[in-house]
């Protein structure tokens, strides 16, 4: 475990050094001056060229990027082009907002999901499995911006259950939770199409398998065969598609965030993107990078506590 | 007189299909005495192992006991609800299986697997069934059970997995032991054990088994009464020594004439021509007819009744009928 572990870090230091140099790179090349957008309409050429010179934008590109990457292992990040603040605390700042949002996405996306599939797989080729099938399709399909604009028109606009937008209170609260609700079923959605699926057709696989018809010559309940001895099957390779949409919900934000107003890490790399603010867009893509990796270790490790078989030795 | 466990009579299992229900048991009717190993034998596909299945209400979802009654002990097993069926199933009446690799739960230690029947049937403790799981696999010859508790089932080879099966099948002192070509997955050498150990147990427990094969070797070791089936039906029953020096369907004969004989150089390999039966196919008369070298007319008009060749050896065989010839069919004298 101790040696998947190592392995992996070294991995995640590779891959962010040409992460780091592909956001680099496609960020300064892309068309857009940034000290042009820092001073404004009215800068004259030289007040511009003072900014560049002042950003260290006239430097050769390699020498800039050999530069960034020297501050990253320092964790140094950099300072935002617009607003002057480190660009590692206005991550920290933002994060939170991002990560509670991922999370109780997750956590819909779990609960609908993981059911869903198995009364599906249970309940093979009936009405409920055809309709959470086209459900499911819906799910995938359905875009976010869209969704998230319906729901808020649904249940915050005429309905009035829910606030409209925001997230300013704490997730424990029930203000915060009613916060979080129409973002997080917005995000979880598809999430939670895909597990259905997967958990389905895992458990259908399961269902069959020699093992569940020895404990039912067991004589073991059946509740306790499908929750024991087919479910914790099932999720071996649910927890695979868990974990990689858990990966894409911390950084694929962005769209909910602007839609309900959430100021959170997807937020701050679209505004970032539009202002031109390099430093600030690529602390953010590292950043998503990093959790995506490590949320990708966290399944490989939890695999091994499912999965007596699989060993990192 | 030894007390009847098992008797089953006039079973029909039928599986679902677009084309309406077909049978895969057609009227089966047997029983099994106390402390007597019946095996039943017959190619794939015959229906000896959903005969099994029937017994232990294990059908897959498609299939359904569609006429019959099974008695177990005076209670008919056929219509037991599912919640009575849990109570009978690992407690009086246990089955193995043929693919020890698949059988075990491969995400549970041995140690669950085991305690589980134990916890279930005879309310013991989790000490308590721990404790009493190390002595059933001791019993099944397991060495450093102990050890093997807390081990998952991959780290077990097939023959030990099998072991384990045993131990589970036998945990609750079940009256009636099923078990479904538990050998056949196995080494030559693995099998030869297998096929001894439960022997001894099924004496050391008093219990009475049934074992599914197609190996008559297996037969040979382990049988005391036989029952071969052919395309879903019973068409010959006898004690073992009948069956094996007077066997009289042509099927059974078949059967013994395409196992090697290493003893006797002059003995030559005779396979029975043709294939089983699909579960669909609508044959007229005896359903080993158009298989059958002997058969002659009324054996595809009739479906044979059931001859008694002595009071314990049956065979459902037109050619018993008096009068008639054996090497009197019709195919037989034109070969």
């Amino acid at each position: 475990m101790a040696g998947l572990v190592v392995r992996r870090v070294f991995q995640l230091v590779l891959l962010l050094i040409g992460i780091s140099f592909i956001v680099f790179m496609s960020m300064h090349i892309a068309p857009g001056d940034p000290a042009s957008i820092i001073g404004g309409p009215t800068a004259t050429q030289e007040d511009v060229e003072a900014i560049r010179e002042n950003l260290g934008l006239n430097e050769p590109l390699l020498a800039q990027y050999f530069d960034y990457l020297k501050g990253i292992f320092a964790g140094d990040l950099g300072f935002s082009y617009q607003t002057k603040q480190a660009v590692s605390e206005a991550i920290i700042d933002r994060f939170p907002n991002t990560l509670n949002l991922a999370i109780a996405s997750i956590i819909v996306a779990i609960v609908i999901g993981v059911t869903a599939g198995i009364i599906s797989a249970l309940k093979h080729n009936t009405w409920f499995d055809g309709l959470s099938t086209i459900i499911a399709l819906g799910g995938i399909s359905i875009p976010n911006f869209w969704l998230g604009a319906i729901l808020i028109l649904i249940f915050a606009v005429n309905l009035q259950w829910f606030p409209v937008g925001g997230l300013t209170e704490p997730f424990w609260t029930v203000e915060g939770m009613k916060q979080l609700a129409l973002p997080a079923i917005t995000l979880g959605t598809g999430s939670a199409a895909m597990i259905a699926r997967m958990s389905r057709s895992a458990m259908l696989e399961v269902i069959r398998a020699d093992y569940v018809r020895t404990a039912r010559a067991k004589g073991v309940r059946e509740r306790t065969v499908i929750m024991m001895h087919c479910l914790r099957n099932a999720m071996i390779p649910v927890i695979t598609v868990i974990g990689l949409n858990f990966g894409f919900l911390l950084g694929g934000t962005i769209i909910t965030e602007s839609v309900f107003a959430i100021n959170g890490v997807g937020r701050l790399m679209i505004e970032s993107i539009a202002a031109r603010d390099f430093p600030m867009v690529q602390g953010s893509v590292l950043l998503v990078a990093t959790l995506f990796v490590l949320v990708n270790l966290i399944v490989d490790i939890v695999y091994a506590f499912i999965d007596p078989r699989i060993s990192y030795e | 007189m030894k007390e009847t466990v098992l008797e089953v009579k006039d079973l029909v299992t039928t599986f679902k299909s677009a084309d309406g229900p077909l049978p895969a048991v057609r009227g089966a009717s047997f029983s099994v005495k106390k402390g007597e190993t019946l095996c039943i034998v017959g190619e794939s596909g015959c229906g000896k192992s959903i005969t099994a299945l029937s017994i232990m209400g294990l059908l897959p979802s498609n299939g359904m006991i569609a006429d019959g009654s099974i008695y177990f002990n005076q209670r008919n097993l056929a219509e037991m609800s599912p919640k009575q069926m849990q109570k009978v199933r690992g407690n009086d009446v246990s089955m193995i299986f043929q693919e020890p690799m698949t059988a075990l739960n491969p995400v549970f230690t041995i140690g669950f697997q085991i305690r589980e029947p134990l916890m279930i049937h005879l309310k013991l403790s989790k000490k308590q069934a721990h404790m009493r799981g190390i002595e059933l696999l001791r019993m099944v010859g397991i060495p450093s059970p102990v050890e093997r508790m807390n081990q998952f089932p991959h780290e077990l080879s097939g023959g030990m997995r099998q072991r384990v099966m045993i131990a589970i099948a036998l945990s609750c002192n079940p009256s009636l032991l099923i078990a479904d070509e538990p050998t056949t997955a196995l080494d030559v050498t693995i099998q030869a054990q297998i096929i001894d150990l439960l022997n001894d147990l099924k004496e050391q427990l008093d219990m009475s088994m049934i074992m599914i094969t197609h190996d008559m070797g297996v037969v040979a070791e382990i049988a005391d009464r036989v029952i071969v089936m052919y395309a879903g039906e019973i068409i010959e029953e006898g004690r073992v020594e009948e069956i094996f020096e007077n066997p009289q369907h042509p099927y059974t004969k078949g059967l013994l004439a395409s196992v090697p004989n290493v003893d006797d150089p002059e003995f030559d390999l005779k396979p029975i021509a043709g294939s089983m039966p699909m579960l669909n196919e609508q044959i007229s008369g005896c359903r080993f007819h158009p298989r059958c070298p002997y058969a002659f007319d009324k054996c595809m008009e009739k479906s044979p009744k059931t001859f008694h060749v002595t009071d314990k050896q049956s065979v459902r065989c037109w050619l018993q009928e008096e009068g008639v010839e054996q090497n009197g069919g019709r195919r037989a004298s034109s070969l």
